[in-house]
């Protein structure tokens, strides 16, 4: 084999999934775009709608959006922590115990907040019922949640002196999960199936092996909750070892499978952002800033792993140390930079093995704020956001008022944006330096040296940016990781959609300024080159330090 | 005056938490047991042996039935034998209750010393140069269930189970050539064997006259 065929087979690979995901981007951006926008409701959600006694045609005001927001993943952490605890009575337990007091609160809050960070091994602490109506659950609504958010920061784009209101929270998570999430994972379940991917309610038995040693052999409804694992952009896996577990992603085809359900959404979602704001250009232009940043990550990355550096890939002549050999170098950093980049978290190969730049590339996507394309829904108000900084930078330079899509960003628009953009790297730098000077902190690092600075950084990423994946040679099961992740994972979560709902309120209570020869127009490539450098800007200017410590020095030594 | 703000901002939370908690037990029932269940009816009616787990018997027919198999597909099992061919290495020993990867960083001695180690063995089994090991043989996979070995790892080790079963080359070659899957439509993954199958193979066609 010449040395180009790897690179041509690794973009030949990425041009199969780049095509599935340009084929349905315009018609599911229009069915996302009347989803959210269409004033009937189906029969089926009337009914849905009665018995739970809400009303779904009631427009709320931003405060109260936020406030049914809070109030549904108050009561999802609390039923989830009381799922995980009762566990042992209640049935399909498998036999296992209850998760102790810190981790069910780590569960729960992490399945909540669309992060699915694991500190267990399904295989060995979840039965069957905690995995259906405690996890597959929160993967569902936790998305729908994300992309409740990002629809109602487009209403605020979109509307004009509506005295704060930007939409009905039940009938945005209800048609979420109705409409969209549970009818693609109905089909997805379907396909992962036919591919070898295994649902059954099963325990798991003890079989003798050819030579006769004992072997489990795995039970659960898998193929469900790997649909909505990466569809949700949730990540976490059925069992310990997640998608690279030939139960839960059996084939190369299943691989690419999961990769296109966990980049769907996030990277149609600027599509229904442009029909909803009435300028698919707009659409179009966030879109490119999203995949040019994936491509770039995922060049970087990919050729890290097929170069190989490193003693340990070095000395086994490739970089296959925590992957699978049906995906080998390839198909594993195409799912790695997917997985970081949505706030997915699903792995199907080990990122604490990565070589150091295809590593700390891994840590850099999430770093970014996971814009690019970033999770269900959270991808694209992260990305508006930025986007709102941008034209904030460019007034600035040319003295004007900055205004995106015709709303005026005034002092208050950018406070909470300033606000916005702090949060997240706050949670990340304060809890890695926490965890690197207290004992209990210290005691979870594996690895001496630069990598293990990394692991405390990966896995602070990881929870305030609601990633879920891991260099999981940290050990987190741990009360203080567990306590501390989860306060990361929770802050990380509802601050920023807070004060995205904030921006919404406050955008949508404007009257929209007509565009004059003045305008800094925001549908030009000009303008995409602009938002593509303010992201990474902002995280590098945020993160140069912890970085040149951890993965840099790591790839120099 | 701020109690009562606080006193009346916590009844309104009260008020959405109720809402919220109905909605949450409608999900439940939904999302949570109607669909893993309707799909659990659906795999079990049309791939019922896929969606058990793609079990095979010892004669390497596709069965159900956990009495009857020898080990499934799609879980490495871990070979040791002379007359069979090895897995990759596995972190967690084959053990299907403890699945993951070995974590171990790129530049950590201990994983060098491992992946060292492991190659001098493999060269001293299979009579090869360790320059000759491939990397899938020396490093411990993603899941330590890894059913597959690269077509490099099953080709050193074809004169070695020849040799113990006391089978010419070629005729065991062709089984590793029959249960070798290219990549999947041409340009998915990686060429890969599967190691149970081929060994279940190897049982059937040399215990056959």
């Amino acid at each position: 084999m010449s040395t180009a065929a790897p690179v041509l087979v690794a973009l030949a690979q990425i041009l199969v999934l780049v095509a599935a995901l340009a084929a349905v981007h315009v018609p599911l951006g229009a069915y996302l775009a009347r989803t959210y926008s269409s004033p009937n409701h189906l029969r089926a959600e009337r009914l849905w709608y009665r018995a739970v006694r809400v009303d779904p045609d009631a427009e709320q005001r931003w405060t109260t959006y936020l406030m049914s927001l809070l109030g549904f993943s108050l009561v999802s952490v609390l039923f989830l922590y009381g799922l995980g605890r009762l566990q042992a009575y209640l049935p399909w337990d498998l036999g296992f115990t209850g998760l102790d007091p810190g981790g069910a609160w780590n569960t729960a809050v992490s399945f909540t907040t669309n992060t699915n960070w694991q500190w267990y091994s399904g295989e060995a602490a979840a039965g069957h019922l905690l995995q259906m109506t405690g996890l597959t659950v929160q993967n569902f609504v936790s998305a729908a949640v994300g992309m409740a958010v990002a629809i109602a920061l487009v209403r605020g784009f979109a509307r004009s002196g509506t005295d704060a209101r930007v939409g009905n929270f039940w009938s945005d998570l209800t048609r979420g999960v109705v409409r969209v999430l549970l009818p693609l994972s109905v089909v997805a379940a379907i396909v992962l199936m036919a591919g070898g991917v295994i649902q059954n309610l099963d325990p798991h038995t003890a079989i003798r092996t050819v030579e006769g040693a004992t072997q489990h052999v795995l039970g659960g409804p898998v193929a469900s909750q790997e649909a909505i694992k990466n569809l949700g952009t949730n990540g976490g896996g059925f069992f310990n070892a997640n998608s690279a577990h030939p139960f839960e992603n059996p084939t190369p085809f299943t691989n690419l499978v999961e990769i296109f359900l966990l980049l769907v959404i996030p990277f149609t979602l600027p599509r229904a952002f442009g029909i909803m704001v009435g300028d698919r250009r707009q659409g179009w232009a966030i879109l490119g800033v999203m995949g040019g940043l994936w491509a770039a990550s995922l060049a970087l990355t990919t050729w890290a792993e097929l170069a190989g550096p490193g003693a340990a890939p070095q000395a086994a002549g490739a970089a296959m140390e925590g992957k699978e050999s049906r995906f080998g170098l390839a198909a594993s950093a195409l799912f790695a930079v997917s997985t970081t980049a949505t706030s997915t978290g699903s792995v199907n190969s080990m990122h604490d093995s990565f070589t150091a730049p295809g590593g700390g590339m891994l840590l850099f996507n999430m770093l970014l704020g996971e814009v690019a394309p970033g999770g269900v829904g959270a991808g694209l108000y992260g990305m508006l956001l930025l986007a709102v900084v941008a034209v904030f930078v460019a007034g600035l330079m040319v003295g004007r008022t900055p205004e995106y899509l015709g709303k005026k960003i005034g002092r208050r628009e950018m406070t909470i944006v300033a606000l916005y953009v702090l949060t997240v790297p706050a949670l990340v730098l304060v809890g890695t330096a926490v965890a690197v000077v207290v004992e209990p902190g210290l005691a979870g690092i594996q690895e001496t040296g630069p990598h293990g600075l990394s692991e405390v950084l990966y896995a602070f990423a990881s929870a305030a940016n609601n990633n879920g994946s891991a260099f999981a040679g940290l050990a987190t099961g741990t009360p203080f990781y567990e306590v501390a992740q989860g306060l990361a994972m929770l802050a990380g979560r509802f601050v920023p959609i807070a004060l995205v709902l904030a921006l919404a309120g406050r955008l949508a209570s404007q009257t929209a300024v007509p565009a004059t020869s003045g305008t800094l127009p925001t549908h030009r490539p000009l303008f995409a080159g602009l938002l593509a450098a303010v992201a990474l800007v902002v995280v590098g200017l945020t993160f140069i330090p912890v970085l040149s410590l951890g993965p840099v020095v790591e790839s120099l030594s | 005056m701020a109690t009562t703000t606080a006193a009346s901002d916590l009844a309104t939370l009260t008020r959405h938490s109720l809402a919220g908690l109905r909605m949450l037990l409608a999900f439940t029932l939904l999302t949570g047991l109607a669909y893993p269940l309707a799909m659990t009816a659906v795999g079990q009616v049309a791939f019922g042996w896929q969606a058990d787990g793609s079990l095979v018997t010892s004669d390497g027919v596709r069965t159900t039935s956990r009495d009857d198999a020898a080990g499934s597909a799609l879980l490495a099992q871990g070979f040791a034998g002379e007359q069979y061919f090895h897995p990759r290495p596995s972190a967690g020993e084959y053990d299907t209750l403890a699945s993951g990867g070995s974590n171990l960083g790129p530049l950590n001695p201990d994983l060098v010393a491992d992946i060292e180690e492991r190659k001098a063995a493999v060269a001293d089994l299979e009579g090869v140069d360790p320059a000759d090991v491939p990397a899938d043989a020396v490093t411990a996979s993603a899941s330590g269930l890894d059913p597959h070995v690269s077509p490099g790892y099953a080709a050193i080790q074809v004169a070695r189970v020849a040799a113990a079963r006391g089978l010419p080359d070629a005729d065991v070659a062709d089984l590793v050539a029959q249960h070798t899957a290219g990549r999947d439509l041409g340009v998915l993954g990686e060429p890969r064997v599967n190691v149970l199958e081929l060994n279940l193979a190897l049982d059937v066609a040399h215990l056959r006259p």
